[in-house]
């Protein structure tokens, strides 16, 4: 099977951005002082890495490229809604965190989170948020006091 | 031997303090009920709480955490043995022949063989740990920069090899979360590295943050509307769960052998409890009389990976505590806990910190018995909470995540690290990368950079320093050897795939759809 992810694909890209990171570590690295190899600068370490980095993605790559196609593992659909709804949910939790307070961002991350799943109704995800607010309130504002306001505007 | 006693029965003062007591109880406790929950394993267990230990007294902070720990792993059997649910990947073994024990009626006593194969293994890794540190600590003493950069070395190479899948993935994630730990402030320069002008990452990033993005919004991100979920409607009452004799006589060489096998994976750095548990269930197959008995409820099959897993829990903590070298990312984040508490794990720590060590072994003790008088009257509420299904469970376990992390900083600023991170992590798990490695690197990399430095400032730097001293030139070879044999292994599993197209090895392949997250 030829698919978007299959293992040939899995090496490949992966490698690919092994090697990615690894070129940007370095290259960000040289900005730091190298220094030499009795006073090392706090560039010295970065810089190496990096190069490893690139190395080793270079090798995974064209490791993907010369083993061939292999066992058929099981390629799985991309799950657009659930991977939407939980970064969403995260994002969600911070900007409602600074502009409206611990409760709002409560409401907001479960909420959010919980419709992600095909199998939750709108009103079932209300109930869960409901619910997890009550929690927040009960441990996290009253019984630890955490340093966070139920409600805030700006 | 006679210190190691005498220090035992001062741990055991320090451990049944009430107040000490109650943290690791707590611990267990929770533990035990997170270690039930599919899809959440020791690592989110701990980096949950980890938040709340910052205002805590050391002690009772690293009760607590170790406690979480083993909880957890009790808590792992039960949905493997009773639902076929591998909440955490090194009990997808033992869903193999948990499971069809349960169908066969015989949870009870597979749940039991486990609770008592659980705490004799963990009682015999304690005793390992009790008489082994001190002989560590007296050659850990002759450790300089450069002793401590290659022992390193090697436990972030063997961190990476010997995970689960590719090695050269691993090694390649080790780097990465290498450079991680390089974000922040350098410590001998005061230069900000990899900040981008962001000022909040002059700090470094957070420990908390880095490690439920990768176990927790990682695996959310990788398992939302892919677990399909089964009740069994199981019903286990105490009465089941005591095995009958010649069960216990069944499963008892089994379990030492486990145990044994436990104990020498946790003693070599970088070895993951995944690969640990199946190496048991695997030498029980290869010496059993009866191999065609496994996969169908085989008790054996139960018994020694149970009891591999415990035993190497607790050895685990051995090289943790004693050279400050985490072996697994459990324990990257339990050493990252007490430097963040201000104590430094090495040589020094049995003697300056006594409560600490000897109090963390007692507990160690005392856990285990709590979480077999808690187990037998709660098995009961943990099969409710095992039903609990996954679409109520993640949003709770998400809004847990987010207000941990922010409650590390009061800060906002967390959070959307724990998004990054989140992301991050579940690309490379779909890219067949295993997460593991990165937070050992980011625990590690500090370190090995400091001691790189000094090493190298001593030999005026000359390289060869590291292959001059005697216990640096045995771990260094070690790490050359250790290398070579991946190459060896790569280049003929990768021929021999080319020429037959034939799997290497048969290990068995657990059910469930629970991530191999190690």
């Amino acid at each position: 099977m030829k698919g978007f992810l299959n293992p040939l694909n899995r090496d490949y890209y992966g490698g690919t951005l092994m090697l990615l990171l690894g070129l940007g570590a370095a290259y960000q690295g040289m900005h730091y002082p190298l220094g030499t190899l009795s006073r090392m600068g706090p560039g010295f370490f970065p810089v190496s890495l990096g190069v490893i980095l690139t190395l080793i993605g270079l090798a995974i790559a064209i490791g993907g490229k010369w083993a061939g196609l292999e066992d058929e593992k099981k390629t799985l659909p991309p799950e657009w809604r659930g991977w939407f709804c939980i970064c969403l949910s995260i994002i969600a939790f911070v900007v409602l965190g600074k502009y409206g307070g611990l409760l709002p961002a409560t409401f907001g991350i479960v909420f959010i989170s919980a419709l992600g799943d095909r199998q939750n109704t709108i009103l079932g995800a209300a109930g869960l948020a409901l619910a997890s607010s009550v929690v927040c309130v009960l441990l996290f504002w009253w019984a630890l006091q955490m340093q966070f306001p139920l409600f805030s505007w700006g | 031997m006679y210190e190691s006693l005498n220090g035992l029965w001062f741990g055991f003062g320090v451990a049944l303090q009430p107040h000490n007591l109650m943290w690791s109880f707590f611990g267990v406790l929770i533990g035990n009920l997170i270690g039930v929950l599919p899809g959440m394993g020791a690592l989110s267990a701990i980096s949950m709480l980890l938040p709340l230990t910052y205002t805590m007294h050391p002690v009772p902070a690293i009760l607590m955490l170790s406690g979480i720990f083993y909880g957890s792993q009790y808590g792992g059997a039960i949905g493997a043995i009773l639902l076929n649910m591998p909440s955490h990947p090194p009990h997808a073994v033992t869903c193999l022949d948990g499971y069809p024990m349960t169908k066969m009626g015989k949870g009870g006593t597979a749940l039991g063989i486990t609770m008592i194969a659980s705490f004799f293994a963990a009682s015999f890794g304690i005793m390992v740990m009790i008489f082994a540190s001190p002989l560590l600590v007296a050659i850990a003493f002759k450790f300089g920069p450069t002793e401590v950069f290659s022992i390193m070395l090697l436990g972030l190479l063997a961190g990476g090899t010997m995970a689960r899948g590719s090695a050269l993935k691993g090694v390649a994630m080790t780097v990465v979360g290498l450079l991680i730990g390089v974000i922040g402030t350098d410590v001998n320069t005061g230069a900000h590295r990899f900040t981008f002008g962001i000022t909040e990452l002059s700090d470094k990033v957070e420990l908390v943050a880095l490690a439920l993005g990768l176990f927790g919004v990682a695996d959310f991100l990788h398992n939302i509307n892919r677990i399909t979920f089964v009740g069994s409607g199981t019903k286990v009452r105490f009465r089941d769960m005591r095995p009958s004799k010649s069960e216990l006589k069944q499963a008892f060489f089994p379990m030492l052998r486990g145990t044994l096998i436990g104990t020498l994976f946790g003693a070599m750095p970088g070895t993951g409890p995944t690969i640990t548990t199946f190496v048991a269930y695997a030498l029980e197959r290869k010496i059993s009389k009866t191999p065609e008995r496994f996969g169908h409820g085989a008790l054996e099959g139960v018994a020694s990976p149970e009891a591999s897993s415990h035993s190497k829990t607790q050895v685990d903590f051995i090289p943790t505590m004693t050279l400050g070298i985490p072996g697994d990312a459990v324990m990257a984040l339990i050493l990252g806990a007490l430097i963040i508490q201000g104590i430094q794990p090495g040589p020094n720590l049995i003697s300056e910190h006594a409560d600490l060590f000897w109090g963390l072994i007692a507990s160690f003790w005392v856990g285990n018995i709590l979480l077999v008088i808690l187990n037998v009257p709660l098995i009961g509420i943990w099969v409710k909470v095992l039903q609990v299904p996954y679409r109520f469970m993640f949003p709770c376990a998400l809004f847990f995540i987010a207000i941990g992390v922010y409650s590390t900083n009061n800060s906002l600023f967390e959070v959307n690290e724990v998004l990054i991170f989140g992301i991050a992590g579940a690309i490379f798990l779909a890219l067949d990368f295993p997460a593991a490695p990165i937070l050992l690197g980011y625990v590690l990399g500090p370190l090995v950079e400091e001691n790189f430095r000094r090493a190298l400032l001593l030999s005026r730097g000359d390289l060869r320093i590291l292959f001059e001293r005697p216990i640096s030139a045995a771990f260094m070879s070690v790490c050359i050897l250790l290398v070579l044999g991946q190459i060896v292994l790569a280049v003929r599993g990768a021929y021999l795939k080319r020429k037959a197209g034939v799997p290497g090895i048969d290990l068995p392949q657990a059910p469930g759809s629970v991530v191999e997250n190690e």
